[in-house]
Order: structure tokens, then sequence, then C-alpha cells
């Protein structure tokens, strides 16, 4: 076990493209860190460098205290789940597992006694002597975590280890990948691309956008307090919608209404004076007016016509139209982009915005009618039109 | 209806998979029957021989031309698949692996010299192996027979490394291999079966090779079988040796049939293999 730095981490190619820009993280001594953001963004590189995949051009790294920049994988007392499990396909299920502690010499019993153990942790016991091609996807990612806790390494690293694995084994086998880490509490950094793993599975979670580390922290603060637009439209699901608006004094000014600016808000605004920005608003924080009832204080009520209905038993989420200006900005079409919606129209800007409400079950809400909503406004993310930095952000 | 139209099918089938199998083993047939019949009835135009006789066979292995031929034939093609291999592991493995300029043009002007008709060369290739020394040895068949063993082999090896995930030499690596380990305990393993078939397909067209053979060996020094079976003296200067040729023929077929039963699995798998993904 131990603790993981990078301190201005950055990996440049010769063609001078940087996929990793002055990365710096400090991973605690048995802390579960996500790296999370879209494609693209670096983080299996991030991984890869400091499992020695890959060479670091610029910056340092250190695994326990020590600088490790310059040793081969083999030495770095690290263990790996690949994306695609990367078994050996000539080697049974208790060689593939065996198969580093063959290489490090140890004794043929101290092996069986840690495979063993390792299988039963995993619930692999029975599968010991088949080969990988005769196990199904749950089984093979389990003996890829199996070959890696068999080595009892410092750190654990994990790319996208879940993503082969259909959506109901995925859930299953995050809470097993959560169950095991904290029973054997070694350090481990996981990537991934799904906010919803990074939010169930982390202690601490950095997203990432184009090389650059953009927040790290619980995901109970990611979520209460993203420190920009990026951060705050990734996280959460369904996505935060975004509207232009107005700041006014001491209102705010939505396209479908305004509201008094309390609080928190108002105090952090008053130094920024009146301007445009985008307004974030989660689905969650929208109510059925008839459902809400009276204890909203800052709320804003507004009426709307009700595009779409999805009723998912336990909640219903609610489709609508605000008539509003293009809200143009490069993380919003990145953004869009990552969710798949730039080609649907409206969804990434337009004159047009659709905005996602979540209601309550009892919701009368119904498609092409007309509905009164409830917005709680002092759950409003106001994010500079520029930036995209959150005007209000605690830090 | 849908009975009917199934056994009218199958009939249809049955019917055209007789006649692909009559035609195409008629020869062998023929061959067989040729090679088994008493050398003074050879000439009677019957399918099974009325009298049956192992003479023909004994004859060709009494003298040395076939047996001298025999061992040029196995020599040189294990010799020419042996460095066919190697070489063409080297290159398979990097234009599998790396890429690096100059790929493609490798990969052309190894199909284009494959595909150039040996019939062209063999006549200034029998010059210049005359003035170099090299005509009636087995180097100076082994030489020319890289020409098409060598794109072969760098062909369908590259198709069986490119099936390798590269991942596992990673896997192994953070498992604390050195690269060297991991290509040992683990790249090689895989790859020895596609070695190994490319090694069969290779052994199969450098033996088969008549063109070469004939044009640049003439004495039992270096003369492969199919040349010399085209050279075998008859019972007299106007008579054909008809049963040696037919001996002969069955002699050197029956091990490569032998070896195509046993694998022909991997070699169907060689001349696919990179076909479909995955």
């Amino acid at each position: 076990m131990a603790e993981i730095q990078l301190k201005e981490v950055t990996k440049r190619y010769p063609d001078g493209f940087e996929a990793v820009k002055k990365f710096d993280l400090d991973v605690g001594d048995g802390e579960f860190m996500i790296l999370v953001g879209p494609s693209g963004c670096g983080k299996s590189t991030a991984l890869r460098m400091i499992a020695g995949l890959e060479d670091i051009t610029e910056g340092e790294l250190m695994i326990g205290g020590e600088t490790v920049n310059d040793l081969a994988p083999k030495d770095r007392d690290i263990a790996m789940v690949f994306q695609n499990y990367a078994l050996y396909p000539h080697m049974t299920v208790r060689e593939n597992m065996g198969f580093a502690l063959k290489l490090a010499k140890t004794d043929k019993a101290e092996i069986d006694r840690k495979v063993e153990e390792a299988a039963k942790i995993l619930d692999l016991e029975q599968h010991l002597d088949r080969k990988p091609a005769n196990l199904s996807g749950g089984q093979r990612q389990r003996v890829a975590m199996g070959r890696a806790i068999v080595r009892d390494p410092k750190a654990f690293l994990m790319d996208e280890p879940l993503s082969n694995l259909d959506a109901k084994l995925r859930v299953q086998m995050r809470a097993s990948v959560a169950r095991l880490q904290q029973q054997l509490g070694t350090t481990t950094v996981y990537v991934t691309h799904d906010q919803t793993e990074a939010m169930t599975l982390g202690d601490r979670v950095a997203v990432m956008r184009a090389g650059l580390l953009q927040q790290v922290a619980t995901p109970k603060v990611l979520y209460d307090d993203p420190t920009n637009l990026f951060v705050a439209g990734f996280i959460g699901s369904p996505a935060m919608n975004f509207l232009p608006a107005q700041v006014e004094g001491d209102r705010i000014k939505l396209p479908f209404g305004d509201a008094r600016l309390d609080g928190e808000l108002r105090s952090k605004l008053q130094s920024v004076g009146d301007r445009d920005v985008i307004a974030g608003m989660r689905p969650e924080h929208f109510e059925d007016a008839a459902v809400a009832g009276e204890d909203h204080r800052d709320s804003l009520h507004f009426r709307t016509k009700i595009d779409v209905v999805e009723s998912m038993g336990s909640e219903l989420y609610a489709y609508f139209d605000v008539e509003s200006q293009n809200v143009d900005s490069a993380e919003l079409a990145e953004l869009a982009q990552y969710a798949g919606l730039e080609d649907v129209p409206g969804g990434g800007g337009g004159e047009v915005s659709h905005v996602i409400a979540r209601l309550d079950a009892a919701s009368r809400a119904t498609p092409g009618q007309e509905a009164e909503l409830v917005l709680d406004t002092a759950k409003l993310k106001l994010f500079d039109l520029e930036s995209g930095a959150n005007l209000a952000h605690r830090g | 209806m849908e009975g009917q139209s199934a056994g009218r099918e199958r009939v249809f089938w049955s019917i055209a998979l007789l006649i692909v199998f009559v035609s195409a083993l008629f020869p062998v047939f023929w061959i067989a029957s040729l090679s088994l019949k008493d050398p003074a009835t050879v000439g009677d135009g019957r399918l099974l021989p009325s009298k049956w006789s192992f003479e023909n066979y004994s004859g060709i292995f009494d003298q040395d031309i076939f047996t001298a031929a025999l061992r040029n034939s196995l020599g040189i093609a294990l010799i020419a698949t042996l460095i066919a291999v190697v070489l063409a592991a080297m290159a398979a493995y990097a234009i599998a692996r790396l890429d690096f300029p100059g790929k493609r043009l490798i990969l052309v002007a190894a199909l284009a010299i494959a595909m150039f008709p040996p019939i062209s060369i063999v006549g200034p290739l029998y010059e210049l192996w005359r003035s170099v020394g090299l005509y009636d040895t087995w180097a100076g068949l082994i030489i020319p027979y890289m020409t098409f063993t060598l794109p072969l082999a760098i062909y369908t090896l590259s198709a069986f490394f490119r099936e390798i995930p590269w991942e596992l030499e990673q896997a192994a690596q953070v498992d604390g291999a050195t690269p060297f380990q991991a290509f040992r305990k683990i790249i090689v393993p895989l790859a020895a079966p596609g070695v190994f078939t490319t090694a069969i397909l290779v052994f199969i067209f450098a033996w088969n090779d008549f063109v070469f053979a004939i044009s640049l060996t003439s004495t039992e020094r270096a003369q492969t079988v199919p040349a010399a079976i085209s050279a075998f003296p008859g019972a007299s200067q106007f008579s054909q040796p008809t049963g040696s040729i037919a001996a002969a023929a069955v002699v050197v077929t029956i091990p490569i049939i032998i070896m195509v039963l046993i694998f022909q699995r991997r070699i169907v798998a060689g001349l696919t293999a990179g076909a479909v993904k995955g």
C-alpha cells in the first residue's frame, strides 16, 4: 500500500500533441481514486504513465514516497486490470493468476496458497483449471482482478474494467469491486468514462477534460459545488440543464421567469455585478407545483407545456421546451458531444432549449398539456459566460 | 411440400458432390492403379490392374535416381522452409506490431515478387547460375525458392501475428516480466501454432515446385523428385516408363496427403487467418 503523487505530470507526443497537461494529483494510502472524463481526455494515458507503460515527458511521479519516473513496470510493484482483461489464453486460470508470482520466483506452495486465497475471495474456485476461452465475461473479469490481487501490490490500477460487461452485470460487479477494495484496503486508481461508476465507487473523483484536471473532490462535493460548467454538466444523470440568464441586482432573470437571489448566492454575486450568465439547474431541482406543497421558499413558479413524460415508476422525467437564445460555449458543445446529442435539434444549442425535470411519481403531468412547475432557485448554479467558472464556487 | 423439395435438394447436392469427388480423385486413383500394374500390362487401358505387382515400386528404388531425388527434395524443401519461416517471422512481427516508413512498400514488393511468373526468369537464372557455379546445387534451388516461400510466409505469419492481442505483452510486463520474458513466455506459445501452420504451407509449395527444379538441376546432386520423375529412363529408348512414373508419383504424394489430412484444420486456418476479426 502506498500513496501515489503526480506532480505536474505531462505527456507530450513527438508531433506536439499533449495528452496530459501538468497533471497534479495526490492519491492517499488506501484511497479509491477515480479518474473520469469523456473519451480522449487523457485519463487512460495518465493511468498508463502511473503503470509505466507510457513515458512521462515532464513532471514527477512518486509511489510510496519514491520517484519512479524511470522504473520499468515490473519494478513499480503495481498491478493493472485492463479493459479487455488481457488474460493469457494459453494458460489456465490458476496459471494466469500465478504467473506474476512465478516470475518473482516464489516457491510453489506459496503460489498455490495465494492463488487459492484470491480464488476464494472472488468465487473462482471451481474455475481454476479452466482456460479463459471457456469462461463468461464476468468470470474473466474476476480472473483479471484475481491476477492483480495475488500480487498484493502497492496499488491497483484499473482501466475501465467494467465497460465490457452488460449493464446488469456491471451493476453487480461495481458493488463487488467496491467491497473488494474496502476489504483489501489497497490504494486504487480507477479509470472510467461512466460518471455513475465514478460517483458510486470513488472516495474521491478527479474529473478530466482535454488533458487538464478540472476538479478533484468527493462525489458529493462534485455534485453540490462543481468548479465549472464542464464538471456540473458531466456529473449527475440526467445531466444538468443550462439556460442563459441575467443577473440584475438581487434578481435573476431566467427564460421562464424571474426570481430573487437569496443568501449565499446573492452574497457571492454581489461582487460580480449585473451581467449575463449561464444558469444551471438539475432535473431534481424542479417539482410539480401541485405535488410540491408550500415548503419551497426560494422558488420560481412557472407554467409550461410538457412535451414528453418518461415514467420510471419511482419518478417521472418531464421534458419541456424553453425559448431562449443560443447558449454558446465550448464546454457545452463538448458535453453535448459526449452525450451524443450534437445532432439532436436543440440538444446542443439553438433557438429552443430542451429542459428535463424530475418530478415526483405522484405528479399528473401529461404530454401535450400545460403544467405548473416549481424550481428551487437556491440550488441554482451560475456560471461565467466566457470561462464557464462557477460564480458561487465555495472552493 | 417442404419435405419434397428438401429431399430433391439433397439428391441434387449428393449428385453434385459425387461428380466433384470422382473427377478430383479419379486421376489419383488412376495413377495408383497404374503403379500397381505389372509392367507388361501398363498400357492395357483397364481401370483395375489385371495383374497386380509391386515391380514398379521396387524398380524405382533400385536405381539411385529416385532415392537421391527424395533426399534432395526433402533437404531443399526443409531448408527453404526453415529460412523462409525464420526470416518471415521477424518481418511479420514488425509488420503486425509497428508502423514504420516503407512498411507498405515491403508488403507490396513481396507480393509483386511472388506473383512474377517463374518461367520468365528461369532462362536468365540458368545462365547466371552456370557462371556463378550454383547450377545443380542445393543452394541454387533454395535461393530462387525464397521468391515465393518468403512472401507467402510473410503474409501468412503477419495475419497470425495480428490476431495476438498486444496487451498481453503489457500485462506480462506489469506482472513483472522483462520484455524478453514476455516474448518468450507469452508471445511465442501464442505464435507457435501460426508458425507451424505457415511452415507446413511453405513446405508444400517448396516440395511441389517443378519449373525451377527442372531448369536449375540436372544430376542426382540436386535434382528434386518432380524433376527426377520427368527424367526417368524407360525400358528402352522408345518406351515410356509409365509404371515407374506412376509409382514415384504415389510415393511422393502419399506423405503430402497424410500430412494434409492430419493438419487440414491448421492449413485452412492458415489460409484464412485474419479474414474475419476475432
